[in-house]
C-alpha cells in the first residue's frame, strides 16, 4: 500500500512499487489530465508537480510519491481565489491550444517555473520548458508565460 | 450487388480511374437536414439539421468534423452564428449524429490526381463525380484542409434559414409582421431595437412553423462575426484538464489493451507462448490483425508484458530484408528507367541551337507522423436480442469509415455501429487510418460486454505509421547559351515515390491498386516556364505510405523551390526577382510573394553565416510565401526568423489562420531540420522522441504571419498549407548563408 496526498486529497493504492505515477493516476485513481506521450521522459506532456516540483511522471516509480504531494493540472487551480490559475488565464488570453493535448504538461511546467522564478528571461523559458507540441503553439507559449508572469506579479 | 457497385464507384473516384460508373447513383440533395436530425432534446427545438436552440438561449451548432486543433469547432460555428446573428457567447458545438447531409465533398474533390489549373471533360468529369459520391454516400471526414471550403456555403445557408425560422416565430408569438423584425445580438427585436423574444422563448412557436427555402446570405461587408478573431470554443477544456481525448475515454468496465505489431511491413502473428503465468493486471492475450494484443486492468503491466514475457511466432512480411540503402537503389533505378504512371507537358518544346542542362537531384525521406497523443481507439461489443452492437469511441478522421471498418470486424450491418469521436490529441492524417478500429473491434469480440481501449506505445506509433512517402526528383533545364546571357528554355521532371491515394482504397476496403501517382504530388508548380513536362513514377513496396500534413506537396515543394532558387542562381537572378518574372500572369501569387518580400526585409543586408531564403507553393486552395532567416554557426544551423505572407480567400477567423500557419511552419520544420525513418531488416529504425525528434521552444523560429487579400472569392484550406513551403525556404537560406546547396531532407550541414 503506497499512500500519497494528490490534489489536496489523501490516496492510498495498492499496485506494483516500480509502476509509473502516470500510470497510477490514470488508471487507478482516474485523473486522466496528465498525458502519455512518450512514456521515456522525452516530451512532458506527462508533467506533475511533487512537492512544487514539474516531473515527467511517466518515468517516476509511484513510490518515489510515498508521502508526497502531488498536483496534477486538475488541482492547479486549487487554493487560489478563482477557478483558474494565473498560467491557465493567461492561456485562454494567449488563446494557446491547438489540439491540446500537450497543454497540461506546459501548463504544469510553466506553473513550476514561475514559482522558482517570477521573472524569467527567453533562455529561461528555453530551458525549463523542454516539452513538445506537435502542433508548434510555441510562439503563443512563450507569449502567454510572460503574460502569466506578470498577472502573477499582480499585473491585469 | 450493390456493395459491388459502391465499390467500383468508390475505387474509381478514390484513385481517379474508371470514372463512368457511378453516374447512375447521382442524385441531387439537400444539404439542409431535417430539424430532427441534431438529437433534438425535451428542452430544445431543432431549427435544421446543422442548428439546434435550447430554453437557455443557448444555440448549438452541428460540427460533423474532428477537432485536432485546427479550429474547426470555432470557424464552422462562426459562419452558422453570422448569418443567423446569434451572439458568440451563445454559441456552442456538437457532434451530430451520422448522416448524408453532414458529408465532406471538398475532400473527395482535392483527392483527385490533377492540379487546380487543368480543367477538360476528364477533370470536370471526376469532380463532378466526386461532389456526387461525397454526397450519395455520406462521407464524414476530416483532412484536405477542407472543413471550411466545404462548409462555407451550407453552413451560412443553415444560418440563414435559422434566422428567418425565428423572426417567423416570434411574429407568430407577438403579432408583429415579420417584416418589422430582425434578429439582433442573439434576441429577435423590432426593427426601432425593442425586444420581442429571447431564442429560448421561442422553443414552442417553432414547433409549428416549417422552414424556408434559404433567403440570401450576408455580403461580406454585413459579416459581424467572420474575419474576427472570434476566441476559440475548445480552449477552456483544454486549459483545464477537462477535455477529453480518445486516451480520456473511461467508461464502467473498461479494460486496455496493449500491442506489439508484426516487425516487418504486411507481417502478422501467426502464435504466441507466454513465459509462466500471466500477471496480475493481465487477462488475456490475443491474436490481432498484424500484431498481437494483451489485455487487463492495467496498460502499462500488459504493455510491459508484451516487452518482456512473450514470445510470438511472427509471418514476415514480403519484404523482410528491406533497408534503406537498398530502396535507394531501386529508387535510382526507376528514375532512370522506370516507366511513367502520369506525363504531363505545358507549352510546345523549343528547339535552340546551342543549350546547355542544368540538373539537380532531391531526396526526401519517409516521415513519421507523431500526433502528439499516441494512437488509440476504445471498442465495445455487446449483445442484443441474438445480434451483436458495436460502440467506438476514438479520435479519427473519418467516422464514415471506421463505422464501416468496425461492422466488417464484427461481422455487423453498419447500422448497428456508433462511432464517437472524441477530440484528437492531433491528426495530420494519420488519423484517417483503420488499423487500430479493427484491432479494438478484434479485442472487444474476445471481451464481450467490456469496453477495451486499444493503446499503442510511442515506439508502435513511430514504427508502425503510414509513412510520408520517400521520394526521390531530378530536375532538367536546358540553356540556351547562344547569346550574351544565358537563358532558360525548358523544365522538365522525374519524380519516384509511392501512392498512398492509390494504397489507401486497397487497404481499407480492399479495392485493386491502380498504380497512379498521389494527386498534390503531381500539382504543377506555378510558374510559367517556357516549356515545362512532369513524368511521375509510381514505386511499389511493403513500406504502408499514407497522407501527411499536406501530403505530396510536403516533398514536391521541397524539390520544385530549391529546384527554382537554384535557377535562379545558374541564371544570375535574385531568387525573388526570378519568380516574378515566371509568374506575370498570376497576381494572387505575386501579391504573396511580393509581401513576403517587404515583410522579411528581403535583400537587406545580415551578418556574415547569416542568409534568407524564400519558397513559394500553392495548395489546398491557398497561396503560401514564406522567408527563412537562418544562422549558421561551426556547422550548427540555426532558424532565426520565418516570415510568412498566406492569400486563402475569404477569412472566417484570422486568430485561427495565423495560428495554422505557425502550426504548419513548426511541423514542416520539425522534419526539415529531424525527420527521418530509416529502415534496417525490414524494420523501422527509430523509436521515440530520443531518435525522431520535433522542434521544442529553444528551436523554435520567431513566426510572423501576414494575411493577404487579394479579394478572392474563393475559400481556401489552412490546415495544411503552412507546411510545404519551409523546407525550401530553410535549404535556400542555408545556401545564402554558406554558398551550400542541401538537396537531401533532413537538412544537415556535415
Ligand atoms: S510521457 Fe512522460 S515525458 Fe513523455
Ligand atoms: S497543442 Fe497539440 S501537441 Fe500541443
Amino acid at each position: 500500500m503506497i499512500s500519497f496526498t494528490v490534489n489536496g486529497q489523501p490516496a492510498r493504492v495498492e499496485v506494483e512499487a516500480d509502476k509509473p505515477l502516470l500510470w497510477v493516476l490514470r488508471e487507478d485513481l482516474a485523473i486522466v489530465g496528465p498525458k502519455f506521450g512518450c512514456g521515456v521522459a522525452a516530451c512532458g506532456a506527462c508533467t506533475v508537480h511533487v512537492d512544487g516540483e514539474a516531473v515527467r511522471s511517466c518515468s517516476v516509480a509511484v513510490a518515489g510519491v510515498a508521502g508526497k504531494t502531488v498536483t496534477t493540472i486538475e488541482g492547479l487551480a486549487r487554493g487560489s481565489a478563482t477557478t483558474l490559475h494565473a498560467v491557465q488565464k493567461a492561456w485562454i488570453e494567449q488563446q494557446v491550444p491547438q489540439c491540446g493535448y500537450c497543454q497540461p504538461g506546459f501548463i504544469m511546467a510553466t506553473a513550476a517555473l514561475l514559482k522558482a522564478n517570477a521573472k524569467p528571461t527567453d533562455k529561461d523559458i528555453d530551458e525549463a520548458l523542454s516539452n513538445i507540441c506537435r502542433c508548434g503553439t510555441y510562439g503563443a507559449i512563450r507569449r502567454a508565460v510572460h503574460r502569466a508572469a506578470s498577472l502573477l506579479a499582480g499585473g491585469s | 450487388m450493390k456493395l459491388t457497385r459502391r465499390k467500383a464507384i468508390i475505387g474509381g473516384i478514390i484513385a481517379g480511374g474508371v470514372l463512368g460508373v457511378g453516374f447512375w447513383f447521382a442524385r441531387e440533395r439537400d444539404r439542409l437536414g431535417h430539424r430532427t436530425l441534431f438529437r433534438v432534446g425535451p428542452e430544445e427545438a431543432g431549427l435544421n439539421g446543422w442548428i439546434k436552440i435550447k430554453r437557455d438561449d443557448t444555440v448549438v451548432v452541428a460540427v460533423p468534423r474532428a477537432e485536432m486543433g485546427q479550429g474547426v469547432q470555432t470557424a464552422l460555428a462562426a459562419l452558422a452564428a453570422e448569418e443567423m446573428d446569434a451572439r458568440w457567447d451563445q454559441v456552442r458545438v456538437d457532434d451530430p449524429p451520422e448522416h448524408v447531409v453532414y458529408r465532406n465533398v471538398e475532400i473527395l474533390i482535392d483527392g483527385l490526381p490533377f492540379s487546380p489549373e487543368e480543367s477538360g471533360a476528364m477533370v470536370d468529369m471526376a469532380h463532378w463525380a466526386a461532389g456526387k459520391f461525397g454526397g450519395v454516400l455520406g462521407v464524414l471526414a476530416t483532412g484536405g484542409s477542407t472543413s471550411v471550403r466545404d462548409a462555407w456555403i451550407p453552413m451560412r445557408t443553415a444560418g440563414a434559414v435559422a434566422r428567418d425560422l425565428l423572426l417567423r416565430a416570434a411574429s407568430r408569438k407577438s403579432g408583429v409582421p415579420v417584416g418589422e423584425l430582425v434578429v439582433s445580438d442573439g434576441e429577435v427585436r423590432r426593427k426601432d431595437g425593442g425586444r420581442v423574444a429571447r431564442f429560448g422563448e421561442l422553443l414552442d412557436q417553432i414547433e409549428h412553423l416549417s422552414a424556408m427555402p434559404a433567403p440570401p446570405l450576408k455580403k461580406p461587408s454585413e459579416f459581424k462575426l467572420i474575419g474576427k478573431p472570434l476566441p476559440r470554443l475548445d480552449i477552456p477544456a483544454k486549459v483545464t484538464g477537462a477535455a477529453t481525448f480518445g486516451v480520456d475515454v473511461r467508461r464502467p468496465g473498461l479494460v486496455y489493451a496493449a500491442v506489439m505489431n508484426a516487425p516487418t511491413f504486411g507481417g502478422a502473428a501467426s502464435g504466441f507462448t507466454v513465459k509462466g503465468s500471466l500477471p496480475k493486471g493481465v487477462e488475456k492475450i490475443v491474436v490481432v490483425p498484424g500484431g498481437v494484443a494483451a489485455i487487463g486492468s492495467s496498460w502499462w503491466r500488459a504493455n510491459k508484458l508484451l516487452a518482456e514475457g512473450i514470445d510470438v511466432q511472427w509471418q514476415a512480411g514480403p519484404e523482410p530484408k528491406l533497408d534503406s540503402a537498398g530502396l535507394w537503389r531501386r529508387y535510382e533505378a526507376l528514375l532512370q528507367d522506370g516507366k511513367p504512371a502520369l506525363t504531363r507537358t505545358r507549352g510546345t518544346e523549343p528547339k535552340p541551337a546551342t543549350t546547355r542542362p542544368f540538373e539537380a537531384t532531391y531526396r526526401a525521406p519517409y516521415l513519421a507522423h507523431t500526433t502528439m497523443e499516441p494512437m488509440n481507439c476504445t471498442a465495445l461489443v455487446a449483445e442484443r436480442d441474438g445480434g451483436k452492437t458495436v460502440e467506438i469511441w476514438m479520435p479519427n478522421q473519418s467516422p464514415t469509415l471506421m463505422r464501416l471498418i468496425a461492422a466488417k470486424t464484427a461481422d455487423v450491418a453498419q447500422a448497428d455501429v456508433t462511432v464517437h469521436t472524441t477530440f484528437l490529441g492531433g491528426g495530420f492524417g494519420r488519423r484517417a487510418e483503420v488499423d487500430l478500429v479493427r484491432q479494438a473491434v478484434t479485442c472487444a469480440l474476445a471481451m464481450p460486454g467490456r469496453p477495451v481501449q486499444v493503446l499503442w506505445s510511442r515506439e508502435e506509433d513511430i514504427r508502425h505509421d503510414y509513412y510520408r512517402p520517400m521520394a526521390l526528383a531530378r530536375w532538367r533545364a536546358e540553356l540556351d547559351t547562344s547569346g550574351v546571357a544565358p537563358k532558360l528554355v525548358s523544365v522538365a521532371k522525374r519524380q519516384v515515390a509511392q501512392s498512398p491515394t492509390d494504397q489507401f482504397p486497397a487497404r481499407t476496403i480492399g479495392l485493386p491498386t491502380q498504380g497512379k501517382p498521389e494527386g498534390n504530388a503531381v500539382e504543377n508548380p506555378p510558374y510559367d516556364f517556357p516549356y515545362y513536362r512532369l513524368d511521375a513514377i509510381v514505386a511499389e513496396g511493403a513500406v504502408p505510405v499514407g497522407f501527411w500534413r499536406s501530403v505530396g506537396h510536403s516533398h514536391t515543394a521541397f524539390f520544385d523551390e530549391s529546384f527554382v532558387d537554384e535557377l535562379a542562381h545558374a541564371l544570375k537572378q535574385d531568387a525573388v526577382a526570378f519568380r516574378r518574372a515566371l509568374l506575370a500572369g498570376k497576381p494572387r501569387h505575386l501579391k504573396v510573394l511580393e509581401t513576403v518580400m517587404r515583410e522579411s526585409g528581403w535583400g537587406r543586408p545580415l551578418p556574415s553565416g547569416s542568409g534568407r531564403g524564400v519558397a513559394l507553393r500553392a495548395s489546398f486552395g491557398s497561396i503560401v510565401a514564406q522567408v527563412a532567416e537562418v544562422a549558421v554557426a561551426n556547422n550548427a544551423l540555426q532558424v532565426k526568423r520565418v516570415t510568412c505572407a498566406v492569400d486563402c480567400g475569404p477569412v472566417v477567423n484570422p486568430a485561427i489562420v495565423r495560428a495554422q500557419m505557425e502550426s504548419g511552419i513548426v511541423y514542416g520544420l520539425s522534419a526539415a531540420l529531424y525527420g527521418e525513418i530509416t529502415l534496417a531488416d525490414g524494420a523501422v529504425e527509430q523509436s521515440n522522441f530520443t531518435d525522431y525528434d520535433a522542434v521544442r521552444l529553444a528551436d523554435a523560429p520567431a513566426i510572423d504571419v501576414h494575411l493577404v487579400d487579394s479579394g478572392s472569392a474563393i475559400v481556401g484550406g489552412i490546415g495544411e498549407p503552412g507546411t510545404p513551403p519551409i523546407a525550401p525556404a530553410v535549404a535556400n537560406a542555408v545556401f545564402a548563408a554558406t554558398g551550400k546547396r542541401l538537396r537531401s531532407l533532413p537538412l544537415k550541414l556535415v
